[in-house]
Order: structure tokens, then sequence, then C-alpha cells
């Protein structure tokens, strides 16, 4: 019986003489529920739709000129230019540079240290590690590794005779190396989800596939991934999500460059409002990546629910 | 028996050899800002520790920055978000999980569209509104996106639906007003629950950058992982790598403590988080 149910009895039998503590009753949940909902009404609801306004105006930046209606006009200016088709490309090649070798890192990891031994117990923390760092100091780290000649990455490479490109010089290659710090920065995160998902694979199952002789590769293929998928969809989801949403790197390591090379949706979007006041297309911007979070997630929420239920 | 036990140890070997990889960038890390600076950039990048070790670059570092600055405006910042957090997701997650109401489900979802709608996606709107509020350029400014919490609400109501009912039921009937219930019955039994959310709060505000970037202008609210965007930018001209290394140890330290001290506790926060990233 909830608390409310037994207040209600209560309630009952006193019912005429406390008419004001029982609507005072009535009103409770939601004045608990206020504190949090002002927050979420001043920074996730309104935002939407203050968002939605300013995309359709011009606001011109200390110029003193008036705010004009310009219905689409955002839209438009914001899809014709180069820099934000530019992003949005390099978003996706990011997110799926960084979505496939992360996921399969994080699995082979929490296959390799699954078992509950001192050994496996170190691997588990050099693994999770990157992840606990801020975004910022990786980048710091990154920027003297790729640095060209003098760096961890070419000093080592030049030892064994090789010489690496310009990795954040090069246009062709600096998204990959930005790729490539994110991989090492987010795998050990996921691998948590793989290894806690593993826990809750049937060992019958894996061992009646043993004894009909199916090898390591067959009882990974045909009993373990199966079994993981819901963990599976729920990291793809929390990764489109960081993917889209930490940009950190690409401000201290690049600036979006070489030649808007290593540029992303909300770098453009932060490039835009604070860098150049262009608010009318930060706003249209930020109304496109707020549409592809929502069709990313709405559509996989009860992934979602059911995954973090599924892990507490 | 020998056919397994070589694949055995390749595979030990192969994994310490993908854990170095794996770790040499916090390795270099430690070493270079141990160095001292009379090694010459040439050599910076050398995980041999041959030299004898200084604390000249962590002095440094102290020096060109204002760290004692940044530790304090971030502390500020963590332990203001978690202080109203707590207060927020509590509240929100007993109501959520022990009341019931007409709209519960509709307003649970609406919580939940937060963890979609990740404040940092919202940059430019919140700019707007914060400059609004007259909190442009305040470290509340940096913080009050973030209390109210989605993530912390579920965590809360998930702890809270997990408790057994007996001693709040007990409570009620006693005549226990309904707070007396939360703070003396509930709260002290959701202890790990609070303790979960704190550690994945504390993480995620500690490392933020983009969001206080933006909010910030002047130095003297600076936390630490500007300065460090700033110091790191600085050191590009200026070669000063073993001062970098130095710098970037000093932002990750408190946290790479804390972890190695708990590391259990961390590794189970996260494994539950999930979505805060």
């Amino acid at each position: 019986m909830s608390l409310a149910g037994t207040t209600g009895v209560l309630d009952g039998i006193q019912a005429a003489a406390v008419p004001v503590r029982r609507r005072r009753l009535r009103l409770l949940p939601y004045a608990l529920l206020a504190p949090s909902l002002l927050f979420l009404v001043l920074f996730t609801y309104l935002p939407v739709a203050r968002v939605l306004v300013e995309s359709f105006y011009d606001k011109p930046h200390g110029t003193g000129a008036a705010t004009t209606f310009v219905g689409l006009g955002n839209y438009a200016k914001v899809l014709a230019d180069p820099a934000f088709r530019q992003a949005a490309f390099n978003n996706l090649v990011y997110a799926v540079g960084v979505l496939v070798p992360t996921l399969v890192l994080a699995l082979a990891f929490a296959l390799a240290v699954q078992r509950s031994t001192r050994f496996s117990a170190v691997l588990r923390t050099v693994f999770f590690f990157p992840s606990l760092v801020p975004l910022v100091a990786a980048a710091s780290l990154f920027f003297f590794i790729f640095l060209p000649r003098v760096g961890l990455l070419d000093y080592y490479l030049a030892k064994i005779g090789l010489s690496g490109p310009n990795w954040l010089g090069d246009s062709d290659i600096a998204l990959w190396s930005v790729i490539g710090l994110t991989v090492w920065k987010n795998a050990g995160y996921y691998m948590l989800f793989y290894i806690a998902g593993l826990q809750n694979v049937p060992r019958d199952t894996i061992e009646a596939a043993m004894i009909d002789g199916a090898n390591a590769w067959q009882r990974l293929r045909f009993v373990i991934l199966p079994a993981l998928a819901p963990t599976t969809a729920f990291v793809v989801v929390i990764a489109l999500i960081q993917l889209l949403t930490n940009v950190d790197h690409v401000i201290v390591l690049t600036r979006g460059g070489p030649s808007n090379a290593t540029n992303l949706l909300l770098y453009y979007i932060f490039q835009s409002a604070h860098e150049n006041f262009e608010y009318g297309k930060a706003a249209a911007a930020t109304l496109m990546s707020v549409a592809v979070l929502l069709a990313i997630s709405l559509g996989s929420l009860r992934i979602m629910e059911r995954g973090a239920r599924g892990h507490g | 028996m020998r056919r397994k036990h070589l694949p055995a140890a390749l595979l030990a070997a192969l994994l310490s050899a993908v854990a170095f990889l794996w770790a040499s960038p916090f390795l270099w890390t430690l070493i270079a800002s141990f160095r001292p600076e009379s090694a010459g950039s040439a050599g910076m990048a050398s995980l041999w520790p041959d030299f004898a070790p200084t604390l000249l670059n962590f002095r440094n570092a102290l020096d060109s920055g204002s760290f004692g600055l940044y530790y304090a405006n971030t502390l500020i910042v963590v332990v203001g978000v978690l202080a109203v957090q707590c207060v927020t997701v509590s509240l929100a997650g007993y109501a959520f999980a022990r009341l019931r109401f007409p709209g519960r489900d509709v307003l649970f979802y609406a919580f939940l569209l937060q963890l979609m709608l990740v404040p940092p996606a919202l940059i430019v709107p919140n700019l707007s509104t914060v400059v609004d509020l007259h909190l442009y350029d305040t470290l509340p400014g940096v913080m009050a996106p973030y209390f109210a919490s989605a993530f912390g609400t579920f965590l809360m109501r998930q702890t809270f639906l997990a408790l057994p009912r007996d001693f709040e039921e007990a409570a009620a009937i006693d005549g226990a007003p309904w707070w007396a219930i939360v703070w003396y019955v509930l709260l002290p039994m959701a202890k790990p629950g609070l303790i979960a959310f704190a550690i994945v709060s504390v993480t995620a505000h500690w490392n933020e950058f983009l969001w206080p970037l933006m909010v910030i202008s002047s130095p003297d609210n600076q936390t630490l992982t500007i300065g460090l965007a700033a110091f790191t930018r600085g050191a590009e001209g200026g070669k000063e790598w073993g001062v970098l290394a130095a710098g970037t140890l000093l932002v990750m330290a408190p946290l790479a403590v804390a972890f190695v001290a708990f590391q259990r506790r961390f590794v189970d926060s996260f494994v539950f988080s999930g979505v805060k990233g």
C-alpha cells in the first residue's frame, strides 16, 4: 500500500474535520516536483521553444538594427553554409568512426577482464581511467601526443623507422586523429556496461553450446552477442548522444580546422553564437541538432529505460 | 593441456601490450611532469625516466595559472550543483516512487526528456536565459541548468522503489508527516543511491568545459578546465611541455585519487549512470 493510500485511510476517518489537510496532500506530489520542474522548464523546455522562435528571426549583433522576422531564412542560410554541411558530414563520419571501434573494443575489453583476478582488475582500471578525466585534459595530452616530430607518437614511430603525417594539421587526417582520441577516451566507459551485461548472459546456455562443440567464435556469435543485444542498443544510444554533444577536444585541439576538417555540429553552433554572434543561424542549427537528438532517443526511450533498469 | 597454456600466455601478453598502449598517455604525463627542463624538448616524449625527478614543473604550473582560484571555483560549482540536486532529485524521486497522482506518467516522461535534450545541446538558448536572469559571468549561472537532474530523479526513484514499505507505513500510522518519513526513514536507507549519484554528478561537473566557457568571461570566475584549455593553447608556442604535463596532472589528480580510493563505488555508479556521461 502506498503512502498516499495510507494517509488516505487516515483522512477518511476524520474527513469532515480536516478537508484542508486532504487538499494539501493532494497537491503534495506537485509541490515535490516543483523545484525540479522549475529548472526543467527554465533550462530544458523553454529553451527549445525559445530557440524555435529565435530561429525565425534575424538579430544582427552590435549594429543596433532591429530584429526582423525572416521565416525560414536562417534555415536556408544554415543549410547553404558550406561550413554547416561540412560539420554535419564530419559529425556523421565522426559518429560512425568512433562508434564502431569503441563498441568492438568495449566488448573485447569486457570479455578479457570479466574474470575476477588481480590482473583483470588492473586492466579494468587502465581501460576505464580515460573516461574519468576531463575531455579537456585528454585533449591537452593528445596535443602533445600528436605534436609533429617531437610528440609521443612521432617520437616512437621514428624509433621503428616510420614517419607519421601531420596528425592535426593535415585536413585528410585531423578528423581521424580526433576520432582516435575519442575512441581511447570512451571505450573503457562502455566496457563497464558490457561487463554488467555479460553477467546476465545465462551460464548454462554457454555451457550447453560448449557441450555441443561450439568454438569460442561460435559461442560469441550465436550465444553471447544475441544475449547482449539490449546492452548494445543502450550503449549505442548513449554513445550517439555523447558524440553529438561533446566538442571540448575540438575546441582545444583544432578549433574545427584545418579548413573545417574537424568541425562538428555543436562546434559549429558554438562558433556561430559565441564567436560570430550569428544567433539566428545558431538557433536554427541548434533546433536541427535537437531534432536529431530526439529522433535518436525517442524511438529508443524504452530501450534506455530498460537498459538503465537492467544495469541498476 | 599444453595447447591451452600457450594461447593463454599469448593472450596475457597481448592484453598487457594493449593496456600499456592505453596507459601510455598517462605514463607520459607522469614522467614528463617530473622531468627537469634541461632535458630539452627533443627527448621530451621519451617514456624512460632517465633523470633526477624535480617538482619545478608543478611550481611553474601553479605560478603561471591561477590554479588556486580555479580549484576554488570548480569546487564551488561542483558542491553547489550537488547540494541543490540532492534536494530536487530526492523530492522528485520520492514523488514518482511512492505517490499516486494524475499526470504522473506524463510528468515522468517529461523528466526523462532531459536525458536526451542534454544541457550542452541547448547552450545557445540557455545562455540567453542566463543573461536574462542576470547570471552571466557568475558561478550560479554555470550551475543553474543542472539543478534539476532527470538522471538523478530516475536513480532516486529506482532506489526508493527497491526499499521495503514497512518502515514508512509504520511511521505514517504513528502520524509522521511526509517530510519526516523522507528525512528520517527513506533517505538513510537510500544512501547508496545518493552516493552513486554524487559520484557521477561530481565527475561530470568537475570535467565540464563548454558551458562554463560560454557563461564565464572574467578571469576571476574561471574553472579548472577553462584554465587548462587556456594553458594548453598558451604552451603551443612556448614548448613548456613539462609544465603543461604538470598542469594537466593537477586538474586530473583529485578525481584520480578519489577513484583509486573508492574504485568499486565509482565503477558501480557509472554502470548505473549510463546516461549522464
